[in-house]
């Protein structure tokens, strides 16, 4: 008999900022609930924060573990179309040019489609679910949407100890059109409430008893349920007919993150689970797909370092109007500067090592660490005689730092810094997620990967700095 | 590494520069010709007395038949010359250099910039493409990263620190309220300046250098027969340049309370002078205050102040026009405005009206009965990644 399968490490991102829904009543004039929906920075997307769910959920495994045989990205709010966006996960990750890297793309359900293949299949597999959710203002969407994204890590037993065991699922597929986008279009369309909640409910009764026959459980050994999706009436109605305690669907302080959100949701149940807890996965999605975990004594030495509880504690209220021009939905006047150019192609191959990856170079008779990589070094005159010096989990401190009003960007002003880092090398960088207000000398300061600027269409991503929330 | 100099073997005759401004009615060509007429009318000479060009500009045209088409020149050698902000210097270096070599006998170094046509307010680089990993900060920003490392290098509170190098645009803006050629020329106070809106770190508006369209010009000749054109020719004394390695980016050693490539060029170029107390030494200096904290730490890369203390000597007017050694007299960047290939040639222009005595007597150094030489720095760049160009020039032939 094979190994037995399951989720070997996951990681979540939830953005720093978060919009109170009151500002968009007070904007607006009409109301839109209560709590908070997570934004995704105006340097965020689907890949970046694809990446720092990922790095959250790789960093997990240890120092010593195998990369994952294949990434995996779903989302419906891709940056790129025709060109793959789970190669720059790949790149920022620095995984081997055999491990394959994959789009799942254009709807919710790819992305818990893409968990269930990955759970079913013979690799290791890095599964990463993201989501940027617009609205029009005012709509349901713009207040109860989220941005987030989540990477669970699944392979055999063989590639590692399981935190979850998968133990079986089921599907229900039909085909019904409830929610609705025409490519080009911002935001979602859907048919009236009542339709989706009537077609939903009997794909979640088929699914969830096909499920329970599949793996030999009952409802009553099943400890908690993840239940989501889009359609919210359709939630609550499938989710109170499973005779299961259904864990907080997190629509108070993130709001539905879509493609990412049953990753999320699971990731915050594994956060908190004992071992032996039987979780269900059900998500509604054009049908209905139930997946079946129990979770193991690793899963306490495997958590990430940052749980979805402790993101979601950690954020910085963004005003509306910020909020809107951050989705393009409101456009705001830029500095009266030149937009930068595009990013070259060419160049950008040349180093994507350094531009992915954050790699600098170590003078192996200095030991000086040169960022960006360098073939001469600043000391001692070897030249190509360096090591590669992987510097994205470095953790560094502010030496000197400015606030630019001047400089174009997409969301003024710019934070600069000097940082040096822990263990040597120094990088002049942006910093991002941080009150311009507050930077002083001495503070520490991690890296995350982000989008820096779009120019002729060309998402330029690189690294920055941010204020270290270890 | 050996650095010779040329002392006293070449000298400017005649200079020519005019008023840095938003032209919005004269083109560079027509700057150009301004500048260069100037000068050769100051050096007594004609068009085909000139042997050899040198022709700075740093992004308003590219190659010498830029300055051989608006000048109608007759099968003249014309090499065009960039080097970041200190391109007018450097022109004027390699003038000199063809001088004393004998290649030529009349060489002129040229220097203008029309910035005023791009659309945008302040400077902006020449777009290369990169791997986009390269920093899109302003120059402005760069050089504010000086205020808070030097504040936490020396104890400076950081306020104090904010009114002393607003003290310095103070300074520099009365000097260019005396100078008819000045972009901005009226008087501005230090209280004034630290009431406006901080636009790149603590910087205002009022902190930067003035962004203007202009063009000088110099008429270089041997030293031995420099008299033959004028009865005060400059002669030089040292020209020095350091290209940073950029290391000050790389290294954690390099702090931003100093520009170690102004500090290395200085060095070597007293030691091409003979300099041993630039602070007694120095008639004047004009020194690149591209912005204020730039100034500040060049008092002490330069060795006009001890190193920590430059603040304090800025506070006492040491730098003043009436002070022990005047710098900027002109109004420097600040008030006279950045055109960015002339600039280093328009400082030139002030040593030679000043230690000629033909400054405008408003603003004239009383400190040439007893010295008689000029230092001119030009830095082009940002803090840990710069070229600096340091040049002395005197009256006398040693």
């Amino acid at each position: 008999m094979s190994a037995s399968r399951g989720i070997l490490a996951y990681g979540a991102h939830v953005p720093y900022r978060r919009l109170d829904r009151a500002e968009i009543a007070a904007f607006l004039g009409t109301p839109a609930g209560r709590g908070h929906r997570a934004v995704a920075s105006f340097d965020e997307d689907a890949v970046t924060m694809g990446v720092a769910a990922a790095r959250s959920a790789l960093a997990a495994t240890g120092p010593d573990a195998a990369g994952p045989d294949a990434v995996w990205l779903s989302t419906v709010a891709a940056p790129y179309l025709d060109k793959t966006n789970a190669t720059v996960l790949h790149a920022a990750l620095r995984l081997d040019g055999s491990v394959p890297a994959l789009d799942f793309g254009g709807a919710q359900r790819s992305a818990v489609g893409a968990l269930r293949t990955a759970l079913e299949a013979g690799r290791s597999t890095l599964v990463v679910s993201a989501d940027v959710r617009v609205g029009r203002p005012g709509g349901p969407e713009d207040g109860g949407g989220g941005d987030a994204a989540a990477a669970v890590l699944v392979g055999s037993a063989d590639d590692g100890p399981l935190v979850a065991e998968y133990l079986g699922g089921a599907t229900a597929t039909a085909e019904f059109t409830d929610r609705w986008r025409t490519p080009g279009d911002a935001h979602s369309r859907t048919w009236e409430d009542r339709f989706g909640e009537q077609a939903y409910a009997p794909l979640g009764t088929a699914a969830w008893a096909d499920a329970l026959a599949a793996t030999g459980l009952t409802a009553d050994d099943v400890d908690i349920a993840v239940v989501t999706g889009l359609h919210a009436r359709a939630v609550r109605k499938v989710g109170s007919s499973l005779g299961v305690a259904v864990a907080d669907d997190r629509s108070g302080d993130v709001g539905n993150s879509g493609a990412a959100h049953p990753g999320l949701l699971l990731a915050d149940v594994l956060d908190g689970a004992e071992p032996g807890t039987v979780v269900a996965l059900v998500v509604l999605a054009d049908g209905c797909e139930v997946l079946l975990f129990r979770t193991t004594d690793a899963l306490a030495d495997r958590r990430p370092v940052r749980s979805v509880a402790a993101q979601v504690a950690d954020r910085v209220d963004v005003p509306y109007a910020r909020h809107l021009s951050w989705r393009g939905t409101l456009a705001i006047e830029p500095p009266n500067r030149p937009a930068p150019n595009r990013a070259s192609s060419s160049a950008a191959l040349r180093r994507t090592d350094w531009k992915h990856g954050f790699v600098g170079s170590t003078d192996r008779t200095t030991g000086v660490t040169h960022l960006p990589p360098s073939r001469v070094g600043i000391a001692g005159g070897a030249v190509d005689d360096m090591d590669p010096a992987p510097m994205a989990d470095a953790v560094g401190t502010i030496a000197t730092f400015t606030v630019d009003r001047l400089a174009y960007s997409p969301s003024p002003p710019v934070v600069f810094a000097v940082v040096d880092f822990d263990g040597g090398g120094r990088m002049p960088i942006e910093l991002t997620d941080v009150d311009p207000a507050e930077v002083a000398i001495g503070d520490r300061i991690e890296m995350t990967f982000r989008r820096m600027f779009t120019a002729d269409g060309l998402h330029n991503y690189f690294w920055k700095g941010r204020p270290a929330r270890g | 590494m050996a650095s010779h100099g040329i002392r006293d073997r070449v000298a400017i005759v005649g200079m020519g520069c005019t008023p840095f401004r938003e032209h919005w009615d004269r083109s560079l060509d027509d700057l150009l010709i301004d500048a260069h007429g100037a000068a050769l009318a100051s050096a007594g000479i004609a068009k085909d007395d000139v042997d050899a060009y040198w022709y700075g500009t740093s992004q308003s045209s590219a190659s010498g038949i830029s300055l051989a088409t608006p000048l109608r020149l007759d099968n003249r050698p014309v090499t065009r010359v960039e080097n970041y902000c200190a391109t007018g210097s450097e022109a004027l270096r390699q003038a000199c250099y063809a001088v004393a070599s004998g290649a030529y006998d009349v060489a002129v170094a040229i220097g203008g910039e029309k910035v005023k046509d791009g659309g945008y307010q302040g400077l902006n680089a020449f777009p290369i493409p990169t791997d986009g990993t390269n920093r899109t900060l302003t120059a402005a920003a760069m050089f504010s990263l000086m205020l808070p490392a030097y504040a936490e290098a020396y104890g400076v509170d950081e306020d104090e620190l904010r009114y002393v190098v607003a003290k310095i645009a103070e300074k520099n803006h009365f000097n260019g309220a005396r100078n008819p050629l000045a972009q901005f020329r009226r008087e501005t106070s230090a209280e004034a300046i630290c009431e406006m809106a901080a636009v790149a770190g603590r910087l205002s508006v009022f902190d930067c250098a003035g962004v203007a369209d202009g063009a000088a010009a110099a008429v270089v000749v041997p030293a031995e027969r420099a008299t033959d054109y004028t009865d005060a020719p400059l002669y030089v004394k040292a020209l020095s340049l350091v290209a940073g390695d950029g290391s000050g980016l790389v290294d954690p050693e390099f702090d931003f309370t100093t520009l170690p490539e102004c500090a290395a060029a200085a060095t070597d170029a007293y030691a091409q002078a003979g300099i041993t107390d630039p602070r007694t030494e120095l008639a004047m200096a004009e020194v690149h205050d591209c912005f204020t904290p730039t100034e500040l730490v060049l008092m002490e890369d330069l060795g006009f102040s001890e190193r920590g203390s430059g603040w304090r000597d800025v506070l006492d007017g040491r730098f003043a026009l009436d002070g022990d050694l005047p710098v900027n007299t002109d109004g420097g960047l600040k008030s006279f405005g950045h055109p960015v290939g002339a600039s280093g040639l328009r400082m030139h222009y002030e040593a030679w009206l000043q230690l000629r005595g033909e400054a405008p007597e408003d603003r004239r150094v009383d400190t040439l009965e007893t010295r008689s030489r000029a230092l001119v720095h030009n830095l082009g760049g940002y803090p840990g990644e710069m070229v600096s160009f340091v040049g002395i020039w005197g009256t006398e032939r040693d």
